[in-house]
Formats: C-alpha cells, sequence, structure tokens
C-alpha cells in the first residue's frame, strides 16, 4: 500500500487544494485521488446527458479501479449508464461492474435486465457481450437466469456465441458448484460441437468443471484430434493437455514390450507366455500424428503441450522428435527458458539420448541470468556420459573461472556428480577439485571440499594425501559446512592419517565454543571416533570436549554429548551396547549416490505447475497409469445420425466435410487452392497412411453393418435385395433423360399468399442470357378473386458472389389465371439459397429458391480415356449404399438427383456406369462411378474438384435412396 | 486460469491492477517482493512463486514485472507466454511499453487487458482483432477525440473474431500495394580462448510488413530451403504445403508480423564474421593490469561490418580503465564494472583497437576470474547462412503489389571467452 501513496504524494497532491479540474485530461494525472468532492463532480458528470462527458468520468472511474482505488459508492450513479448508447461508455461500464458487482448485489441487479435483452439481439457479437458480461457478474441470486441464459446460447445459430457460452460455463460453477449437474450436461451439448472456435472453450470449461468425466470425451475424441490444428493456439494447449490424460487411460503403453524385456534382463527367468506383440491403436496413431505439426507453432505453450504428449505417450523411438523444438525454445525469453530448462532437466534424465545431439546449446553464456545457468547445469551434467565427458569437464572448467560465485558453487556440484557417475574420470575431477582447494575464494574452496569428502568416501585408502591437505584447511575455512566435512573425513578415516587427527582435534577443542552447531556436532563425532581407535593419545581431549558440549546452549549438541558418553565411556553402568560402539561408529558406511533433483519428477505431467514446483498444485490432475488392457476402443466410434449405415469416406484428407456447411462454404473459397495443389503434390507415403486410416473407419462401419445383418429378421431379406436393387439402380441411372420429371417446388404458398401461389422448377435449359446461370422456370396461380397487378421482385438478398437476372414484371394476373416466367440465378456452385422479395401492387412477400446440388450441374460428354485421367486429378467421395429397397416410385428422386450426370458415358465394363457434368458456375468437373463389386454391394463414387458438391452429392443419392 | 495481473515498476511500487475474477489484494505481491529480494539481480527473481494461497507467474520486461496471479494448477509457459504477448501488444499499441506509457494510456490498456482474457482464459489475442475492437492512439487522434468527443473504440462491430482468417481483418484497403519482407539472421557463439569455436548457429526470423488491399494469398519461395532446419510459422502459414513443397503459402495480417522464424541446422559450418585479438592480464602483486582488444574482419563475404559494439564485465577488483580506442569511444563505468566500446564500421586496412591499463584496488589480489566479451555487430545485405528467397507471388487480387526483400545479419548472443 505504500506504493499507492508514495504515488499520492506525487501526483495527487493538487486534490488536497480541491480545486475543480473540468476536462482536465484523465491521463494526466490528478484522477487518482480519493477525495470524495472530486467523486460528486463524477456523480454529476455521469448524471449529464453528453456523452463526452460520461465517457470523461468513466475513464477516471476506469483509471481510479487500474490504481487499485476504491470507486464503489459511485455504483448507482454508474449502473445507471448501463444502457448508454456510446459504444466506448458502454464498455467502461461493464469493466466497472464486473469489478464492482460482486460488493453491490442488490444494485447490480439493476442492470441485469439490459443483459437479457442483449442475448435477445439479432447481433450474435452483442449476443455474445451480453452473455459475457452477465455470466461475469458475480451474484448469486442471478445463478438461475445465468443458467438459463447458457443454455440457451449452447444451442445458438453463431459459434462465437457458443463460445462464449463454454466460456461462461466455468464462472457459473464457481459462482455456484451445486449445479454442476446441469452445466455437464450443456458440457456434453458443446462438446459435439464441429466448430474449431468452440472446441478449446469447452475443453476448458471440461477440465474445470468435471476433469474426471473422461467418457465424455470417447466420442468426441477423433473429432478433437482432427481439428486440433485449426483450433486458436490457447485451446490448442488445452486439448492437448487434456487428450494426453485421455490417452493414458485408454491406449496401451507403446513402450510395454522394452520395459518388460528390460525387466527380462534382470531377471533371466521371465514367463514368456505373457509376452504378445503390441499394436497401436489407431486412434492412438492419429492422436500423435495430428498433433506432431504443432511442434512448429509460434507458441511456446503449444510446443511445451505436445512436447509433452510425445514424451508420455509416444512409443521410445518417436520421443525425439520433440528434443529440437525445445532447443528452439531456448532462444526465447528467459522466463521461457527456465520452464523448457525445467522440463528438459526430467526428461534428460529418462531419455539422455534425445538431447545428446543438442549438447552444445546447453552451453552456458556468462550473460546468461544465474538460474538459467544452473538448470543448464543441471542439463548438461544429465547428458554427460564415457564419451563426451572431457567436453563437457573442459567446459566446466571455464565455469569456474565465471564471477558469478553461486553458479561457481553450482558447477562444483555438477564436476561431483559427474565424477561418481562415471569411474573413468573420478580421478581427474578429484584433482581438480584438490587444486580448486587452493582457490582465493572461500565460497568454491568450501563447496570443494563438500564434494570431496563425498568422492572419497568412494575409496578413501588411496587418498589419504587429500585428506591430510584438508586436515591444513581447517586453519583457514570459515565455512561451517566445509568445516564440518573435514571433520567427519578425518574422524571417518582416522586410521589413515593417524598422526593428524588428534592434532586436529586438539585444535577444535581449543575454538569449541565459538564454532557453528553442525561443526559442533562434527567434533563430538571425530572425538568420538578417535577414542575408540586412539584412546591413549585422545582421551582427556575427549571428555574435554564432551565437558563442554554438556553445557552448551543448543540441546541437541548436549543430547548428543550425554548419549555419546553413555556409549564409549565405560562406566560400572554401561549397558550391553556400549561393547558395540566401535561397530556403531565405525562402521563401513554406504557412499553417497549423487542424485539430481529432477530424478523421478516425470510422475508429474512434464509441462504442468506442479512439475516446476515438485509439488502437487491446487486442481492438478494426476497423470494416470496405463491400463493393464486396452479398454474397449469401439467407444470412440461415432454413430452415423442417418438411418443408413453407410458412411461417407472422404479419400481427401482435409477435414473440411466434417464441419458444418456454412462454414465449409467460407473456408472452401480460402483453401481450394491449397487444396488442388496438395492433392496433386501430396506424396505418396502420405496418403496412403491416410487411406488405411479411411480403410480401417470403413471397416468399423462394416463391421456395424455385419451386426446389422445379424438381425434375424432383416437378414435374409436384406441379403436377396442386394443384386436386384443394385441393378436397378444402374437400370434408372441410365434411362434418366435431362427433360425427365421435373420437380417443383412451391414459393409462395396461396394462403399466405392471399390467393397467389408461385411454385417453381428448374427447367434444366440453358438461360440464354448469362451462360453461367441456372434457369429457374417459376408460375404464377392467382386464386383470388381480384386481380394481382405488377408481379416483380425486389431486394434481392444474395451471399456474394452471387447473381440474379430479374424476371420480367407480369404486368397483370386476372383471377383465376396462370403465368410463366423464367430466371436466372448464379448460385455461385454452392447451394445457399437466393432471398428475395415478390411484390405485387399492394403486398410483398419474402421469399428464397434453394437449388438442390444437382440442379448446379450440367451433362457433358468424356470419352472413357478423359474420364479416368481426369477422375485420377479429382477429389474422390465414395460411399457404399446398402441395402436398400428400389421402388418404382422412389426412381424420379434418382433421377432427378442424377440427371446432371445424365451423360452416360460408354464404358468397357458392364459392371460400372460413369456419369459426368460440370457445374454451371465455374465448369469444374464432376465424374460418378456406380460400381459393383463382389457379393453384390455397390459403389458410388463421386470425384470433383468442389469437394463440398462432391460430399452434397453423395448425400443426397444416399438420401434419395432411403426415402 | 489467470486470476489478476499486477505490474510492479523498479522500485517496487504496484502502479496497475486488473482482476478477471474476484479481487485478490494486492498484499499476495508481497511473496513478490520478499523474492525479490532475495535475489540478486532483478532477472534471478523466479518467474514461478508459490504462495500459500495462490501461484505467482511473473514476467520482466522494459524493467516493469508483470505478475500473473495463478490459484489452480495451469501450464506456466501457458501464463509466460501470454504476459509477453500482453508486452507485445502494448508495445504494439504504444511504440513503447514503459510505466509512462502505460500510466498514459490507462484506459485503453484496460480496455485491452479486458478484451484479452475472459474469466481468465485467453479470448482475443490477434493484434488484428484488438485493433479493430480498440484503435490505437495516435496523436491526431487523441487530438480529434477531445475536440470531437469520439472514441477510441470501434464503431463497428468487430466481425475478424467469427472469421476462418482471424489473424487477418476484412475490408483492407490501401492506394499503395506493398509487400516487405526483412530476413534477419543472428549468430550466436561462443569462441574460446584461443579463438576456435566451440559452438556457433544462426538463428533467422522473416519479419514481413504487408499492406495489401483485400484478401491476398501470397507464397514464398526459397532458393536453399534445404538450409532450414527447424521451423516455426505464423499461424497464416499453411503448414502442409511447407511439408510438402518447401513453400510459404499464406494469407498474410495486416501490417507487421514475424512469419517465420528458423534454425539453420548446426551440421552447417557457421562463417564467423569477426575475430579478436586480446590480451587481458593482471599481475601477481602489482595494482596493474594490461589491456589489449583488436578487433579484425574474418568471413564477411567482402560485406562492411557495421555498428560494432564490444562490452565486457571486467572483474569486480578493477577500479577503472585508462584505455586508448583507436577508433570510436569507449566507457567504463566503475559500478557496475562494465565496459562498452562503441567501435562502428570496422576498416579492414586500419583495425580498431583498444589498449592501455587497468588500475586495481590497492592490496586487493590478482582476480582470477576471466572476463568475456560480448560483441554486437551488423552486416547489411546479406544473410550468413546463405538463405536467398527465390520469388514471391500473390494471387486472389488483381492488382501488383510492391514487393521487396532485405537481408541483415546481426551477432545474437555472441561470447568471447578470455
Amino acid at each position: 500500500m505504500s506504493a499507492s501513496s508514495a504515488f499520492n504524494e506525487e501526483k495527487g497532491g493538487s486534490s488536497s487544494v480541491g480545486e475543480p479540474e473540468y476536462g482536465h485530461d484523465p491521463a494526466s494525472g490528478g484522477i487518482f485521488s480519493s477525495d470524495y468532492k472530486r467523486h460528486d463532480d463524477l456523480k454529476e458528470m455521469l448524471d449529464s446527458n453528453k456523452d463526452s462527458l460520461k465517457l470523461e468520468a468513466m475513464k477516471r472511474i476506469v483509471a481510479m479501479i487500474a490504481r487499485g482505488k476504491n470507486a464503489s459508492d459511485l455504483f448507482p450513479a454508474v449502473v445507471k449508464n448501463v444502457a448508454c448508447k456510446n459504444i466506448e461508455v458502454k464498455k467502461l461500464v461493464y469493466v466497472y461492474l464486473v469489478r464492482y458487482a460482486e460488493e453491490q448485489q442488490d444494485l447490480a441487479l439493476l442492470s441485469i435486465s439490459t443483459f437479457q435483452r442483449g442475448l435477445k439481439d439479432p447481433n450474435q457479437l452483442i449476443r455474445a457481450s451480453a452473455l459475457r458480461v452477465l455470466s461475469s457478474i458475480r451474484v448469486t441470486i442471478i445463478v438461475p437466469i445465468m443458467m438459463l441464459a447458457i443454455k440457451e446460447a449452447a444451442s445458438d445459430m453463431s459459434p462465437y456465441v457458443r463460445k462464449t457460452a463454454a466460456h461462461a460455463i466455468p464462472k457459473l460453477y464457481s459462482l455456484d458448484p451445486e449445479q454442476k449437474d446441469q452445466l455437464i450436461e450443456v458440457i456434453e451439448k458443446l462438446l459435439a460441437d464441429k466448430t474449431t472456435l468452440v472446441a478449446g472453450s469447452v475443453v476448458m470449461a471440461f477440465e474445470e468443471v468435471c476433469p474426471e468425466r473422461i467418457d465424455l470425451i470417447h466420442k468426441n475424441y477423433r473429432k478433437l484430434c482432427n481439428l486440433l490444428i485449426d483450433v486458436e493456439e490457447w485451446g490448442q494447449v488445452v486439448i492437448i493437455n487434456m487428450l494426453t490424460r485421455y490417452a493414458r487411460t485408454q491406449f496401451l503403453n507403446p513402450n510395454m514390450n522394452d520395459e518388460e524385456e528390460e525387466e527380462k534382463e534382470k531377471k533371466a527367468e521371465a514367463p514368456m507366455a505373457k509376452r504378445k506383440p503390441y499394436v497401436m491403436d489407431p486412434d492412438h496413431r492419429l492422436l500423435l500424428r495430428n498433433t506432431k505439426p504443432l511442434l512448429q507453432s509460434r507458441n511456446a505453450a503449444v510446443v511445451m503441450a505436445v512436447a509433452q504428449l510425445y514424451f508420455h505417450l509416444a512409443p521410445k523411438v518417436e520421443v525425439g522428435v520433440i528434443a529440437k523444438a525445445l532447443v528452439r525454445l531456448l532462444r526465447s525469453h528467459s522466463e521461457v527458458q527456465y520452464v523448457v530448462l525445467q522440463n528438459v532437466a526430467t526428461m534428460s534424465i529418462k531419455r539422455r539420448g534425445m538431447f545428446e545431439p543438442y549438447l552444445k546449446s546447453f552451453y552456458i553464456r556468462s550473460t546468461d541470468p544465474t538460474q538459467i545457468k544452473v538448470l543448464k547445469l543441471e542439463v548438461l551434467t544429465n547428458l554427460a556420459n564415457e564419451t563426451n565427458i572431457s567436453t563437457i569437464l573442459r567446459e566446466f572448467q571455464t565455469y569456474i573461472k565465471s564471477m558469478d560465485k553461486d553458479f561457481v558453487a553450482a558447477t562444483i556440484q555438477a564436476i561431483g556428480r559427474c565424477a561418481t557417475n562415471i569411474g573413468e574420470v573420478r580421478d581427474t575431477c578429484l584433482n581438480g577439485l584438490v587444486q580448486l582447494l587452493s582457490n582465493r575464494d572461500e565460497l568454491v574452496v568450501a563447496e570443494s571440499v563438500v564434494v570431496i569428502k563425498k568422492l572419497l568416501q568412494m575409496q578413501p585408502e588411496k587418498h589419504s594425501d587429500i585428506i591430510k591437505h584438508m586436515a591444513k584447511l581447517t586453519d583457514n575455512i570459515q565455512v561451517p559446512m566445509a568445516r564440518a566435512s573435514i571433520l567427519w573425513l578425518i574422524g571417518e578415516y582416522c586410521e589413515h592419517v593417524p598422526k593428524i587427527a588428534p592434532d586436529v582435534l586438539r585444535k577444535m577443542a581449543k575454538s569449541f565454543t565459538n564454532e557453528e552447531d553442525i561443526v559442533k556436532l562434527q567434533i563430538i563425532n571425530l572425538a568420538a571416533k578417535l577414542y575408540l581407535t586412539n584412546s591413549k593419545q585422545t582421551k582427556l581431549l575427549t571428555q574435554y570436549v564432551l565437558n563442554l558440549a554438556k553445557y552448551d546452549q543448543n540441546y541437541d549438541i548436549r543430547d548428543r554429548a550425554r548419549f555419546i558418553r553413555q556409549l564409549i565411556v565405560p562406566t560400572e553402568k554401561s549397558g550391553a551396547l556400549s561393547k558395540y560402539a566401535k561397530k556403531l561408529f565405525l562402521a563401513l558406511k554406504p557412499a553417497p549416490v549423487l542424485e539430481s533433483p529432477f530424478k523421478d519428477r516425470d510422475h508429474f505431467q512434464l509441462g504442468s505447475l506442479s512439475h516446476l514446483l515438485n509439488a502437487k498444485a491446487g486442481g492438478y490432475q494426476e497423470l494416470p497409469d496405463w491400463p493393464e488392457a486396452a479398454p474397449d476402443p469401439s467407444v470412440r466410434n461415432v454413430e452415423v445420425k442417418d438411418s443408413v449405415r453407410a458412411v461417407g469416406t472422404v479419400t481427401c484428407r482435409d477435414r473440411e466435410s466434417e464441419q458444418s456447411s456454412e462454414e465449409e462454404e467460407r473456408k472452401h473459397q480460402r483453401k481450394s487452392d491449397q487444396q488442388k495443389s496438395d492433392s496433386e503434390s501430396e506424396s505418396d507415403e502420405e496418403s496412403d497412411s491416410e487411406s488405411s486410416q479411411s480403410e480401417s473407419d470403413d471397416s468399423d462401419s462394416e463391421a456395424d453393418v455385419k451386426k446389422k445383418k445379424k438381425d434375424p429378421v432383416c437378414n435374409n431379406r436384406k441379403h436377396k435385395c442386394i443384386d436386384s436393387c443394385f441393378n436397378s439402380l444402374v437400370l434408372c441411372l441410365q434411362n434418366i433423360s435431362p427433360c425427365s420429371a421435373l420437380k417443383s417446388y412451391e414459393l409462395l404458398h396461396r394462403i399466405r399468399g392471399e390467393g397467389l401461389s408461385v411454385e417453381y422448377c428448374f427447367s434444366r435449359q440453358p438461360f440464354s442470357p448469362d451462360g453461367n446461370m441456372v434457369a429457374v422456370q417459376m408460375q404464377f396461380t392467382n386464386n383470388a378473386t381480384s386481380e394481382a397487378k405488377n408481379l416483380h421482385m425486389e431486394d434481392v438478398k444474395l451471399q456474394s458472389g452471387m447473381r440474379v437476372k430479374e424476371f420480367p414484371e407480369i404486368e397483370l394476373l386476372p383471377a383465376g389465371e396462370t403465368a410463366t416466367a423464367v430466371m436466372g440465378i448464379d448460385f455461385c456452385d454452392s447451394t445457399q439459397a437466393a432471398n428475395f422479395q415478390l411484390c405485387t401492387h399492394t403486398r410483398k412477400f419474402f421469399v428464397s429458391i434453394q437449388p438442390p446440388v444437382g440442379e448446379l450441374m450440367r451433362p457433358v460428354f468424356l470419352t472413357e480415356n478423359e474420364f479416368k485421367k481426369e477422375q485420377g486429378e479429382l477429389i474422390s467421395v465414395t460411399c457404399r449404399p446398402p441395402t436398400p429397397f428400389l421402388s418404382d416410385s422412389r426412381f424420379n428422386s434418382i433421377r432427378f438427383i442424377l440427371f446432371c450426370i445424365a451423360q452416360n458415358l460408354p464404358c468397357g465394363s458392364d459392371k460400372e456406369c460413369r456419369f459426368a457434368g460440370r457445374t454451371v458456375t465455374s465448369g469444374s468437373l464432376v465424374l460418378a462411378t456406380v460400381a459393383t463389386k463382389e457379393g453384390g454391394a455397390a459403389q458410388l463414387t463421386v470425384n470433383c474438384e468442389k469437394m463440398v458438391i462432391g460430399t452434397m452429392l453423395v448425400k443426397d443419392v444416399l438420401l434419395a435412396l432411403t426415402q | 486460469m489467470i486470476h489478476s495481473l499486477f505490474l510492479i515498476n523498479a522500485s517496487g511500487d504496484i502502479f496497475l491492477e486488473k482482476h478477471w475474477k474476484s479481487v485478490v489484494s494486492r498484499s499476495v505481491c508481497d511473496y513478490f517482493f520478499e523474492a525479490q529480494e532475495r535475489a540478486s539481480e532483478p532477472e534471478n527473481v523466479p518467474p514461478v512463486i508459490p504462495t500459500p494461497h495462490h501461484y505467482l507467474i511473473s514476467v520482466l520486461r522494459h524493467r516493469i514485472y508483470f505478475v500473473a496471479v495463478i490459484q489452480s494448477e495451469v501450464p506456466p509457459l501457458f501464463v509466460i507466454e501470454f504476459l509477453h504477448r500482453v508486452v507485445d501488444t502494448f508495445q504494439d499499441y504504444f511504440g513503447v511499453c514503459t510505466e509512462a506509457a502505460i500510466k498514459d494510456n490507462v484506459v485503453v490498456v484496460y480496455e485491452l487487458l479486458e478484451e484479452m482474457l475472459d474469466n481468465g482464459f485467453p479470448l482475443a489475442t490477434e493484434s488484428n482483432i484488438l485493433k479493430e475492437l480498440i484503435k490505437p492512439p495516435t496523436i491526431l487522434r487523441t487530438m480529434v477525440n477531445t475536440i470531437t468527443g469520439s472514441t477510441n473504440v470501434g464503431e463497428q462491430l468487430p466481425t475478424g473474431q467469427l472469421s476462418v482468417v482471424p489473424w487477418r481483418r476484412t475490408g483492407v484497403k490501401y492506394t499503395n500495394n506493398e509487400a516487405y519482407f526483412d530476413v534477419v539472421e543472428e549468430i550466436d557463439a561462443i569462441i574460446d580462448k584461443s579463438g576456435s569455436t566451440i559452438t556457433a548457429e544462426i538463428q533467422g526470423v522473416i519479419d514481413a510488413c504487408v499492406k495489401l488491399t483485400g484478401m491476398p494469398d501470397l507464397t514464398l519461395s526459397f532458393m536453399n530451403p534445404r538450409l532450414l532446419d527447424d521451423v516455426s510459422f505464423h499461424p497464416c502459414v499453411r503448414f502442409k504445403r511447407w511439408e510438402a513443397e518447401r513453400i510459404l503459402s499464406f494469407i498474410p495480417p495486416d501490417g507487421n508480423f514475424r512469419l517465420l522464424s528458423y534454425h539453420v541446422s548446426s551440421q552447417n559450418l557457421v562463417a564467423i564474421p569477426v575475430y579478436v585479438k586480446h590480451n587481458i592480464t593482471f599481475r601477481e602483486g602489482s595494482s596493474q593490469g594490461r589491456f589489449d582488444l583488436t578487433l579484425g574482419p574474418k568471413q564477411t563475404m567482402g560485406k562492411a561490418v557495421e555498428a560494432v559494439l564490444v562490452s565486457s564485465q571486467l572483474p569486480r577488483g578493477v577500479l577503472n580503465a585508462n584505455l586508448n580506442a583507436s577508433q570510436g569511444t569507449y566507457t567504463f563505468d566503475p559500478v557496475t564494472k562494465m565496459l562498452t566500446w562503441d567501435v562502428g564500421k570496422i576498416n579492414p586496412q586500419k583495425l580498431p583497437s583498444l589498449k592501455g591499463s587497468m588500475n586495481l584496488q590497492a592490496g586487493a589480489s590478482k582476480p582470477d576470474e576471466n572476463p568475456t566479451i560480448n560483441i554486437q555487430l551488423k552486416i547489411q545485405q546479406m544473410a550468413i547462412s546463405g538463405l536467398k528467397v527465390n520469388r514471391l507471388d500473390m494471387y486472389g487480387e488483381k492488382y501488383k503489389p510492391f514487393k521487396g526483400i532485405k537481408y541483415m545479419t546481426k551477432a545474437g548472443k555472441f561470447q568471447v571467452r578470455t
């Protein structure tokens, strides 16, 4: 708080004078005062009807909030302006509301109705912002209103509003956890959403509200994997982290066999029968494949998320790919480096080979902050092995000369660890460290002593000269830890230095009272050990030390002295233990193992806060262990909504077919170029893997079909029908002629049209004024009793690119008469509706014409060679019509759909029929092939440059078949 | 996710706070100040500090600490990356990201923060979208606003957020259509005492400034794309096209953005543009030291080495330095012991040198550390890796844009150990 008062003195000095400052620039200061008079000004300004004054006041208030000043007494004055017309005022009022509503719950309710109105606005952005503010107001009374608003928004037309709904879920949950069940329903619904905009936000809501409901993910798993690359970057992080957990529960450990083998090496008689070959679940593969490109993201958090996913989920041989990306992050800001290095340190223990090629990227620069230096050192130490140790040690030698003493200390520790881990260099390291003992800096010497002590424990007998050298150091070194270490060493190995040890004890006894506690304890230890080995020389000294310790201020030391006295000094009362005193004190002690502090940290999910802190943070979800046996993979199969069990498999790898059609249209424009080149240039292996994937999907659905077939009632009948059905399909396709069976649609019903009814049909004739337009023939019937005049169209609303040629005005339509007119519409090869108003002399009617996809094409003739050539270059959409019953009455609909491809082309095989057409606007080829296969299955393939057209055509044919 | 944000200046004042959920008392920053006190240098404050009820995640940029308050598990990099994005946005809006700039534009800052996070989860971080929502302040606009009372908040509803190309705003119009690309490469190297290279690698970026009308679709191809070992893209780049053809295909954002950053594989030999001859010694017993430094061009492919700046952290025992620079000026800060020498352009005929003596504290023993020498430099019109852009094509729009490509090489973390 001192900070703010300091600021007040400096900037708000004028407030004490209290002179009013209208029109003062809000940014220039003086506005942060908490003077009550000033607040009166603000109130006045807020109450005025000038927007500029209101804005001025709101800006000052927001500046107060930013400073952390209390502005809550202005609440009534501010909340009045919630419905203000000026957008900036409105936004600033929202900022204020969200900040203070919690404190002024009753008054906040005044604003609710404004937001409720906003929720019904026709503009999606206004609906979204209303929901956003409404859900941010933390007032418990409005929980039911929020719940209702969220539910409504979750089924909104606009994906942006649905995204906002997903954001609102955790807000409501934190306000009232009782709503959990209802919120889970909403989450479930939104998880099924197919747009990239929603995906990230809803997974975030899932993680906050119900991370344990992993079952909700099953059905959406594949979709999430496929959408991932198009989701915004923050959403990607959340989804990837969630999918990592999901995969750990659903798939088998890909390294299972390796680990078994390792175990087997340890104990030779492992049971052979238990091993079975590991096959990766295709869904597991899908996840790994779809996340890999994200290693190239510019967002460090995304890269880290993918890296941890690979570390936790990928087979050993594939984990290596993440190293390069992680090393790249080391070029980033030092905070990013800090987090990445922590994770690299953990990874490099488990998978050392992965980072070895990048060893030099971890070399330390003198300009690195100390915390980064220490972490790099940790990684270098982890990476050290027999082959690279000499370069690493050379590098360490330069580090020791650094000016940063903390870093030098860490380097000495690191050398110690290298020496214990790699036997060959132990002596070299030890010599180097001994040289450091003559360093001028005491910290360096002390650190060296501590490390040498640990190293000596491994082979003390060889190094008595080092121990002697260190004994001399006791005169100079003041650092307690180092002194304690030396004393311990001399005590432990007093037999190697029989002459020096008692002398050291003598000196220590002299300075005992001035030593630190940790040193005192070691002096007692030394005394005890010497007493046991060389009691003749040291008996009195020991007595003296123990007596000093007896009256020490520290109870630990007093305790220790009492305990040792009982143990070593034989008295008549001494117990059985004193016989064993020598064994107790001078037992052979195992050499310490110098371990990385990052060892076993990988039981925390990498990249998480908990991993960084090495402690469980609130809300951390444990990374589950791999299951012993894989759970049923079929839970992830998504049922096709059509009653037909046919899967329209798209062999093109773009995900567009899975997205809602409106977005598809838009995206199409953008990606069509790319798509073309993609499909042309794609390497074979890529497409191979793709098709194998789709095959596996196919086989799933086939399995479904088979299951269906087992249904005893239908089974036989269906089986018989297959042949006949296919034949009739071929038949009907062959017999279509362009002019047969024009279907009419209703444009205006006579009741709505007050007697005027209008029907239209697609005449399938070229529209002469403009070849790119589809001709629409309209039939007007006047059923009313009075005549209709001046029939014409107005106010045409079209999607971009579409054009309309209006029909000529019909001046008079007497009662009971009919008239026809032809108009042309360029649909731009999309099935978007053309909306316009149909006007008579008295009324206007809103009508719209939407073409079936088949009406967007015209037949063309191709030779077989041309056909095959084109087919190879176009994206194909395939489907297998299952076993519907084709009756005569259905023929028309099929004809209707395929009329466009009516140019039935000559074909070598009677098992195959081919059709070709071109779209009206762009003239893209549409090719269709119907083929019979063994067993009577039929397959319809549509090849088209425009994926959307192809997919829709297939869908329409299927739909027609089932009707 | 992110609960609150505190901005703290170098002298430890909290000068801005923003809460996205319930208010967290600013006393939580006391834990941060404690950690700050413990750290010897400002950059040594740990980025993640646990407190009893919260976690503090901070970044330090432009001598301002951005401290985010977290209450539960969240990937730390997520927060750090977001905070850096906040700083980048401020810089983009105000030109500089200083305490004064933030205080002057406190309302815009608040509006920005409000849009960037919803309930602590990032909402709109793309600068193009934000600029549609909140117009950046310019001198002209500030004047107009004061006179007419109009606002900084965009009148139209932003449609960018709904777009499938969220990074580009709609309805862009320019009279001069231009696209400029800067290929900037940095050499990171450590050179040891004897002048041999311990490690050297090249990191490069392509920064773009694209001012094109409508929705242009650009492709950029390289003469030698194989050089690029590891790349990371702006989200606009179509990854699959790169995988298949090694071509960058993208619909660019409007204005300045970083298209690509890359790393040139360390297998390639890296050309080191300068060499350093140095002789820095301290004699035992005397309070004098010798300092002798000469720079020369090495592998520069005939281009001039410019804007050379040498800096070195001298040992603590050094009191002052009496040096003689053959070219440029040098300064020695007796407090931080930092020696900087602004050399300028290297003339191969007359190599720049800095010679003289250093005075040590009387009676102090010879310092046993050796200072390292950091070098900054610039070479125009050359990318040291040899990377070359082949061509830039535009589809989707009819007009002919003006295209420009510039190459530059800089020293990144270029250190010479002595």
